[in-house]
């Protein structure tokens, strides 16, 4: 096959987010982890992969640029660049928010629970569950299957609505509540931003497959 | 853009080669079922398409692929090879090219060439290289108007400023950037509806390439052009449309950006993205 260096590359790009993807997979995780058992340590270091996740996003783009500047890529190869570019804004941005959950988990230190967390570890669940999925329909070029992760993301909206409204109750009832409640709605929303980010890799999965744009999952919030 | 590149496509027809054309263009030429032999040898097979007017149209292939010898049937240029024949119909404003009652010359007058190599004639002046077309077309009839269209035909061809101070001097000694302008200077001198070029960059250096792909652009106002490049960047950056050939046959013939970011046909998608060729 001719061009077997580039196409080398182009095959090692979509292997680095993999690796990218891997990574705030684990920082989801932990975040919940870390809010759940209040485990100060295991949020201080989400906090500080967070700036790893940034170089390595970085650093894909700049090889991906490398590709784009001295190869020329056309058609397909042109579309997995343009996508992977997309995916890893993505990838940074859902990092960013599981290293706020992480700070939410910081702040909120050894203050005395408000409710045992059980929605919240749910829509991480799902969010992480949707996220790999994303990611295989990605490095296996699967529209089809970009397109049926897009439908869960209802559910997420669905918990985070759930979320709010319980929250909501507690500082009504007891405004002194306020401020610790306040903090799990950040995480909810977190996570609900989170899914919809899935959402765009899912966009840009389909775009890279087929050529065509399409808006999947328009979010309540 | 790429969404309205496959948007457009959606409306225009996915199997057939030939293209809708878009209201504000014409269909100039009209190749039906062209094919051509070097004696038992098939070189285009059974080719169908359309040119828009006024815009420039480019034919990629690998090397072989029958796209040179393409557009030499667009103005009866294969038939002078050896053993060159040719079937089918090639109908310029509905006349057909091949019938019997048209005259190769007037043909080769209404769809003028340029060559891969500059073809200047080096013995002769660069005032003459332009003036030789036409005075062989007897289009002009005084010595002023043959000075008009000369100056007019460089001019075109972005090439009057660098030698309106030397046009007497030798076509020769002019760097190969402008040697292949003055070429298209005196294609553009007989007053051509179609210019075909065959590869007009591959001897240039980058910056001469870049003239001519801006004088295409400009021509293109004007001018029909058609073009065969084994340069694909080229290809993408000054064609409107793309037809990709394979072993003679028209494979895909698209708007050139749908044909380099969704082709319909794996064989071009294999060819633009270098998986072949």
């Amino acid at each position: 096959m001719p061009r077997e260096t580039y196409q080398r590359h182009l095959r090692e790009i979509q292997d680095e987010v993999m690796e990218m993807g891997g990574t705030v997979e684990k920082a989801l995780e932990w975040s919940m982890q870390a809010l759940k058992n209040r485990d100060l340590e295991l949020a201080k270091k989400v906090v500080d992969n967070d700036k790893e996740i940034d170089k390595k996003r970085f650093a894909i783009e700049e090889q991906a640029l490398d590709l784009m500047s001295t190869q020329a890529p056309m058609a397909s190869d042109l579309r997995i660049l343009l996508a992977t570019l997309s995916v890893i804004t993505d990838l940074e941005r859902m990092a960013d928010h599981a290293a706020g959950n992480a700070k939410v988990a910081i702040l909120i230190g050894d203050e005395p629970p408000l409710k045992p967390l059980i929605d919240l570890p749910r829509m991480n669940e799902i969010v992480i569950d949707m996220l790999h999925k994303s990611l295989d329909a990605f490095i296996h070029h699967d529209a089809e299957a970009a397109r049926q992760i897009v439908s869960r993301d209802d559910e997420i909206d669905h918990l985070y609505d759930q979320v709010f409204r319980e929250l909501l109750i507690f500082m009504m009832e007891d405004p002194r509540t306020i401020t610790r409640a306040e903090r799990l709605i950040w995480v909810g929303h977190n996570l609900e931003r989170t899914g919809d980010r899935v959402t765009n890799i899912c966009e840009r999965v389909v775009f890279m497959v087929t050529g065509k744009m399409e808006e999947m999952n328009i979010s309540t919030y | 853009m790429v969404h309205e590149a496959v948007n457009q496509a959606d409306k225009e027809s996915r199997s057939e080669a030939v293209a809708a054309a878009p209201v504000h263009v014409r269909n100039i030429l009209e190749v039906k079922n062209l094919s051509a032999w070097y004696g038992n040898m098939m070189a285009v097979n059974n080719l169908t398409m359309s040119i828009h007017s006024r815009s420039i149209t480019a034919i990629i292939g690998p090397s072989g692929c029958g796209k040179s010898t393409f557009i030499r049937c667009l103005n009866r240029m294969h038939e002078v090879s050896d053993g060159g024949r040719v079937e089918g119909k090639v109908l310029l404003d509905g006349k057909d090219l091949y019938a019997r009652d048209v005259d190769p010359v007037e043909i080769r007058r209404r769809i003028g060439m340029v060559f891969q190599k500059p073809s200047v004639f080096p013995t002769m002046s660069i005032f003459d290289n332009v003036a030789s077309g036409i005075s062989l077309t007897r289009l002009w009839s005084r010595k002023r108007d043959l000075q008009d269209v000369v100056e007019r035909s460089l001019k075109k061809a972005a090439l009057w400023e660098e030698v309106k101070d030397k046009l007497n001097q030798s076509g020769g000694s002019l760097s190969g950037g402008q040697q292949q302008r003055l070429c298209i200077a005196r294609a553009i001198a007989i007053a051509p509806e179609i210019i075909l070029m065959d590869e007009p960059c591959s001897a240039l250096d980058p910056i001469s390439t870049l003239k001519i792909e801006e004088l295409m652009l400009e021509i293109k106002k004007d001018y029909t052009v058609i073009i065969v490049t084994h340069n694909m960047q080229q290809a993408a950056r000054v064609s409107d449309r793309t037809g990709f050939m394979l072993l003679g046959e028209l494979i895909e013939y698209a708007p050139t950006k749908e044909v380099f970011t969704v082709p319909k046909d794996k064989r071009t998608e294999d060819y633009i993205t270098g998986r072949f060729g």
